[in-house]
């Protein structure tokens, strides 16, 4: 069992937390991680920037402009994560956009994830169609889960075959819109994760795209196993650095 | 081989739709619903009767007597420039808004660099009273300032885009944006044969009306559907895809895609993609593109604000990869004479993206009895001031 799926089976609401590689500084990433799993955090998806990020709010578009003036690469990324698990134990996520991933080469880059002791990869621009077709097999290979979103727009058919196709969670995009915080969830919103939860799925869903704070956290895990934050986390490292995550984390999850 | 799209939305190694889930539910409505919409009998009747009455179609086909002269062989020139709004874009943007509107949505969204494809939605939303925005980069818009007073006078609301490099292709990252976040009323006229299929499929339909034309129009004049050669300037590839689309099944019929090569292909400032490209993604397509060797994209550079977008259709991708077109690169030197040329030997002032075209006969030699077609994509018209500050006119 792979360390997301052990965390997918503990008995309490799984808090993950995004932030973009090489952002606010350039070594800030190894900091990032350490600092997140010493503040409760059960899960991070590292940001690999990308110059073009479509699905992603300003915050996060900005993240990555900077990090990326930062003078991030993926080769230069990997070399900050070597030797990670000796001090970071909780599930690790690359996400990214997949033009970035395709020139470093797809098994290169399985590889050297694998090689870093990453559990899975989140690709919003990589079809579902293509994955199966093209890449499945090297996930498999280097023991690679790949999680697929969803989101209110989903057919009910298409998500009964994310579902079937997926060997990790689902990550549930709360709302119909970019990557950003926002102030809560509506009833059309809280409709959704009751519907979703009522598909009896064999996945777990973990809600990304719009939480921010205890409240949010609360009401998006309310059905589902988990949540993301990632914009609003970002906000605060612009404000703060690394020295603000501790307070941010208990922001979240007082206990 | 077939130079078409295939059924999963791809032309041999590129196409397809790489595109945020969060975008799925949009483009396949529309890759389900539109060979069925664009080839029902009414949708064709309006389409046409639009491109005549509105537009102006058919453009004539012109037989450039001058310009042949000067260079020893017979060139027509497709007179795409005579439409409404002064280009072929419009017939993409006619074509997209009924399918709009055969979809049921309300509200209009678009992408544009020069201005030309947003002051060709802005009319046929003003034409359809239907909600229109427009994405521009904050550079573009300064620079365009013409085209986006023209755009606000039709109606439309012109939105900067701030990201990026604050020019086209971040324009077309804040109109897909716009989408994501407006996922049920929302149509987005894409300008040019690019993004996720089915749209450069789609595009290139609507477009394919200049090729339709030219085979009738050359038989009339010459007794023969089928030119020697097709010749247009290469962007996105709108116009280019809309003037070889009745051939690319026609090997006999020789396509010449003419590319930016801005200051030089190898200065650094330069758009000539299917040279400096590689495959990558960009706009939802796999294509070439250019980039860092990290996957970032790049700012391609070019004198005329058409044709510096950093991809290329996945159409023509699999044109220059399968040698089915000959891609020509031309400096902004060679175009912005060759636009001069044209203009003082046939009383026709191209615009710049169109010039570059112009500018491949001094370079590529054709027989004496060959024919062949300039898509004339666009008129000079927007382009005065760098004409004139170009030649301190």
């Amino acid at each position: 069992m792979n360390r997301i799926q052990q965390a997918l089976q503990q008995d309490k609401k799984l808090l993950s937390i995004y932030f973009t590689a090489g952002f606010p500084k350039l070594d800030d990433t190894v900091t990032v991680i350490q600092e997140l799993e010493n503040s409760g955090a059960d899960m991070i998806e590292i940001g690999l920037p990308f110059s073009d990020p479509l699905a992603d709010g300003p915050t996060i578009q900005e993240s990555s402009t900077d990090a990326l003036k930062n003078g991030i690469t993926t080769a230069r990324l990997f070399d900050q994560l070597e030797g990670i698990r000796d001090t970071v134990s909780i599930p690790l996520i690359m996400m990214g956009y997949f033009n970035p991933m395709m020139q470093y080469g797809m098994e290169d880059f399985c590889k050297r994830c694998s090689e870093l002791g990453i559990d899975g990869l989140i690709i919003p621009d990589l079809p579902l169609r293509e994955f199966e077709l093209e890449y499945k097999a090297i996930f498999e290979k280097y023991g690679l889960d790949m999680v697929f979103l969803i989101t209110p727009q989903t057919s009910e058919a298409r998500i009964r075959e994310i579902d079937a196709a997926s060997n990790s969670f689902i990550y549930m995009v709360s709302t119909a819109s970019t990557t950003g915080a926002q102030s809560g969830f509506g009833s059309e919103t809280t409709a959704y994760f009751d519907r979703i939860a009522n598909m009896n799925l064999k996945s777990e869903c973990i809600v990304g795209f719009g939480i921010s704070s205890e409240e949010t956290f609360t009401a998006a895990t309310h059905k589902a196993k988990g949540a993301i934050i990632g914009s609003a986390f970002i906000k605060m490292l612009r404000e703060k650095g690394t020295a603000g995550i501790g307070a941010f984390m208990k922001g979240i999850r007082p206990d | 081989m077939n130079y078409n799209v295939d059924v999963h939305g791809y032309y041999g190694d590129f196409g397809g739709a790489f595109i945020p889930e969060m975008l799925y539910p949009n483009v396949e409505e529309l890759r389900q619903n539109y060979i069925q919409i664009a080839s029902d009998p009414a949708f064709q009747e309006e389409f046409h009767a639009l491109l005549k009455d509105y537009v102006g179609r058919p453009t004539p086909l012109y037989f450039a007597k001058r310009f042949s002269e000067h260079y020893g062989c017979k060139v027509y020139l497709k007179r795409e420039d005579l439409c409404h709004t002064g280009a072929h874009k419009v017939n993409n943007t006619i074509g997209q808004i009924l399918m709009a509107k055969r979809l049921g949505k309300k509200r209009i969204i678009a992408e544009t660099g020069a201005g030309q494809h947003g002051v060709a939605t802005a009319t046929v939303c003003a034409l359809m009273g239907m909600e229109c925005i427009v994405y521009m980069g904050a550079i573009d818009i300064k620079r365009q300032a013409p085209n986006v007073a023209r755009m606000k006078m039709l109606g439309a609301k012109v939105v900067p885009a701030e990201s990026g490099s604050k020019t086209l292709k971040d324009a077309t990252n804040e109109a897909i944006r716009d989408w994501i976040n407006n996922p049920v009323d929302t149509h987005y006229i894409i300008g040019s044969v690019v993004g996720p299929h089915p749209y450069p499929d789609m595009v290139a339909r609507f477009q394919a009306v200049i090729s339709q034309e030219i085979k009738w129009q050359l038989q009339e004049k010459e007794g023969r559907e089928n030119p020697d050669y097709v010749v247009a300037c290469v962007g996105g590839g709108s116009n280019a895809a809309g003037a070889y689309y009745e051939y690319l099944n026609t090997p006999e019929v020789g396509l010449i895609a003419v590319e930016a090569a801005g200051k030089g292909v190898n200065t650094g400032e330069s758009a000539a993609t299917s040279q400096l490209g590689k495959s990558g993604i960009i706009h939802g397509s796999k294509t070439l593109l250019m980039q860092t060797e990290d996957g970032q994209i790049t700012e391609p550079y070019s004198i005329s604000a058409g044709l510096d977008y950093p991809g290329i259709g996945p159409m023509h991708a699999h044109l220059y990869a399968s040698g089915r077109a000959e891609f020509i690169s031309i400096t902004d030197k060679a175009a912005m004479e060759a636009g001069l040329l044209l203009s003082q030997l046939e009383g026709i002032i191209p615009a710049i993206e169109t010039s570059h075209a112009f500018a491949i006969f001094e370079e590529r030699k054709f027989k004496a009895d060959d024919i062949v077609v300039v898509n004339l994509s666009g008129r000079g018209d927007k382009d005065l001031n760098t004409y004139i500050e170009y030649f301190k006119l």
